[in-house]
């Protein structure tokens, strides 16, 4: 018996090493046999938030391609922005064979780039960072800001069927990055231009999840300055359930939260990561096994989808709009997705009450009173609203 | 911008309880747990487990008061584990402790993504959930104006915390079983002697302790209206209850006082800017604190307390002075 269970675990052992070798020979990677790895900061199995929106992202951009999550995705969880412990992770992919590498949170730059230069046979695809090289390693992000102007629109005419010009906004941080800063600016512009007279009154969390406190400032934005829309940079629907439980309304971020908070919620600016996921991985298959070819197919180092490709969006609109919000964003969505009209640039766009949009020529100007871009200028250029947009804009005061 | 400034007090005030009650939870529960001479680490997994099944059985059930059952019963289950390595099996404190912690915080993820992934009961559903945990002003006394929706207009549960922690106080310290239970936490040697039955004592409190923790975090859930997201509704709550402990001298009345002195600081970072537009004049400074500050100050505040406790003398400390030893009878 004991000879036996020797001879099957031999064999076991050396059919595995001989699957082992045939992962490793070389051969060209068709699309069935694509091996897609991600490392993620928090756990695959949550069921809101970061991770879990990165997650249905991937699953649905490989069934999007009729690949087969079960068995051609790999993840590692679980980790942190530690280099070393994003460097074991990297390792750990690799051996298990993956042609391409997501790594979604910014902390992981610094290890993805070492990691492509060690593994220049693996694709690494870094989220919400800004390192890239020429052949395999590109970052990807996306124009949130053009969506949360949509949700502004809503906002703005809600405070306008209101009557309370007062607006907040519960911000993971302000100024300190420039994601936080151009959604927060694309947000308020959405809103006066639909309402000239709102002011947007903004709390700065200085956490990116913090929940206590997310509805903690929320309740105070509504109690103490009175804001009649609550609108959010935060993981959680704390600020969407604040706005309901004192009967004001709400915008949500990153996925439809009418859920949470149905008789207060909006719209919401949200992600469909799966937009990008599809994109890299069929560019990634593409390659056929030559990955030094993955900047090229994706068609440059640093990818920014915004409304355009269908990568942010506003979320369905619920009853509790005001008449013609849908016209309004609908016309302002079509500017942008015609690539007539972008957010921080010389023109605004008027909302009328009938829904109309009208773009007219206009300053754009921060809170501490600098023109930011003049009457009729160019749009404000990608790399400052990724990187250095460090300014709130007029009508914004932070508390 | 109008203003009620006198309503940014009330609310301040208001917010220092609601937001900082399952901090006396924990503590509370910590001190009964420590005066049986057993350091429990684990407050913040035991909160967890008390939150997240008294969240759920809660709901199902559309009643506040098992929900409250449940959340203490799981604690209970969590400190009789506690109670079974490091009592009956000698095992060390410390670590049971802090395993209880991972375990707990586990447990919490485990069971929240396995129901969200079936269906997620959503508070505003639950319509006894709802209206129990809905602010219950006390007649006469919350018509006083900005203390009166400060001080007298709260849940259930804030009540139901500051009820505990004065029983627990005349219990540690009026009756022959709390006489008996700190006899153990001094010396079990000596409470052995005279015939007391120190397991007994130590199960049966460890038990009551983690229960009260359990509530503690059964009130976090609800305070975030049973929203489950991939952050944990305790959030460090319970290592700031074990700090408390110190804080309050082993003390449940006191423990009252620390909370509300702690939450003091907890909630100036939420409602700081707010005192600052009231009250341009003498506070307007406020606004002009970096929230990273703020975010240090309870932090701060605990580490004073604690430089401050360790110099002062032993005498009038209520430090049990077998906290953390194992008691093994053949030892003795």
């Amino acid at each position: 018996m004991k000879k036996f269970l020797a001879l099957v675990m031999a064999l076991a052992m050396t059919l595995s090493l001989a699957a082992c070798g045939g992962d490793t020979s070389g051969e060209q990677t068709a699309g069935a046999d694509l091996k897609v790895g991600a490392i993620y900061i928090n756990s695959k199995n949550d069921t809101a938030g970061y991770t879990f929106a990165h997650h249905s992202g991937i699953v649905g951009g490989m069934q999007d391609l009729g690949l087969d999550p079960e068995t051609q995705l790999f993840i590692v969880d679980e980790v942190p922005e530690d280099k070393q412990q994003v460097l074991n992770a990297v390792d750990t992919l690799v051996g298990q064979g993956v042609d391409i590498i997501f790594g979604i949170s910014f902390g992981y730059i610094d290890a993805m780039a070492e990691a492509a230069t060690t593994y220049p046979d693996v694709i690494f695809s870094h989220g919400t960072g800004y390192l890239s090289n020429e052949t395999n390693f590109n970052n990807y992000f996306g124009r949130a800001y053009q969506a949360r102007y949509l949700a502004g629109i809503a906002a703005g005419l809600k405070s306008l069927e209101t009557g309370n010009n007062n607006v907040g906004y519960v911000a993971a941080y302000t100024t300190a990055y420039a994601e936080t800063a151009s959604g927060i600016n694309g947000f308020a512009l959405g809103v006066q231009a639909a309402n000239p007279d709102a002011k947007i009154y903004v709390k700065n969390l200085g956490a990116w999840a913090d929940e206590v406190n997310e509805k903690a400032y929320a309740e105070e934005l509504i109690n103490t300055f009175g804001c009649g829309v609550i609108s959010q940079h935060c993981d959680s629907a704390q600020p969407q359930i604040a706005a309901q439980n004192a009967g004001v309304f709400g915008c949500g971020y990153n996925s439809d939260m009418t859920a949470d908070a149905p008789a207060a919620h909006l719209t919401a600016a949200i992600w469909n990561w799966n937009v990008y996921y599809a994109t890299a991985m069929q560019a990634a298959i593409d390659c056929e096994g030559d990955a030094s070819q993955f900047v090229t197919k994706m068609g440059g180092p640093a990818y920014y989808g915004g409304l355009k490709e269908g990568f942010v969006d506003a979320s369905e609109l619920t009853e509790n709009c005001a008449a013609n919000t849908d016209k309004a964003i609908a016309a302002a969505k079509k500017l942008m997705v015609d690539g007539e009209w972008d957010v921080f640039s010389g023109v605004k766009l008027s909302v009328a009450a009938d829904g109309t949009v009208t773009p007219a020529e206009a300053d754009l100007v921060d809170n501490a009173g600098n023109v930011i871009v003049a009457a009729g200028g160019p749009s404000v250029e990608d790399g400052v609203i990724t990187g250095t947009m460090n300014y709130l804009v007029a009508g914004v005061e932070e508390v | 911008m109008e203003m009620d400034k006198l309503g940014v007090i009330a609310t301040f005030i208001h917010n220092i309880i609601v937001y900082n009650i399952p901090l006396l939870y924990g503590t509370v529960g910590e001190i009964v747990v420590e005066k049986s001479g057993s350091l429990n680490l684990g407050v913040e997994g035991i909160m967890a487990v008390g939150a997240i099944f008294g969240y759920i059985v809660g709901c199902y059930t559309n009643s506040l008061f098992i929900g409250i059952a449940t959340a203490f019963a799981l604690g209970a289950l969590m400190g009789l584990l506690f109670a079974a390595l490091t009592v009956s099996l000698q095992a060390n404190q410390n670590i049971t402790g802090l395993t209880l912690t991972t375990f707990g915080l586990g447990v919490y993820f485990f069971v929240g993504n396995a129901i969200k992934a079936v269906r997620w009961p959503i508070m505003s559903d639950y319509s006894n959930i709802k209206s129990g945990f809905a602010d219950l002003p006390i007649p006469v006394l919350s018509d006083i104006p900005v203390i009166g929706k400060g001080l007298f207009s709260h849940n259930i549960l804030v009540y139901l915390g500051i009820v505990i922690a004065l029983v627990m106080w005349y219990y540690l310290n009026r009756t022959s079983p709390g006489l008996r239970l700190r006899a153990i936490g001094e010396n079990p040697g000596s409470a052995d002697s005279v015939g007391i039955n120190v397991k007994r004592y130590k199960y049966l409190h460890i038990c009551l302790g983690c229960g009260i923790m359990g509530i503690g975090g059964y009130y976090m859930g609800l305070n975030m209206s049973g929203s489950f997201n991939s952050a944990c509704w305790i959030n460090g709550y319970g290592w700031i209850a074990v700090a408390l402990v110190i804080f309050a001298n082993w003390n449940t009345a006191a423990a009252i006082l620390g909370t509300f002195v702690f939450g003091f600081f907890n909630t100036l970072r939420v409602s700081g800017s707010s005192l600052a537009v009231a009250f341009p004049e003498p506070l307007g400074w406020l606004a002009k604190v970096p929230t990273q500050l703020y975010q240090a100050l309870p932090f701060i505040i605990t580490a004073i307390v604690l430089v401050v406790t360790s110099i002062r003398k032993r005498e009038g400390s209520g430090l049990p002075a077998a906290l953390g030893l194992n008691y093994f009878r053949e030892e003795r």
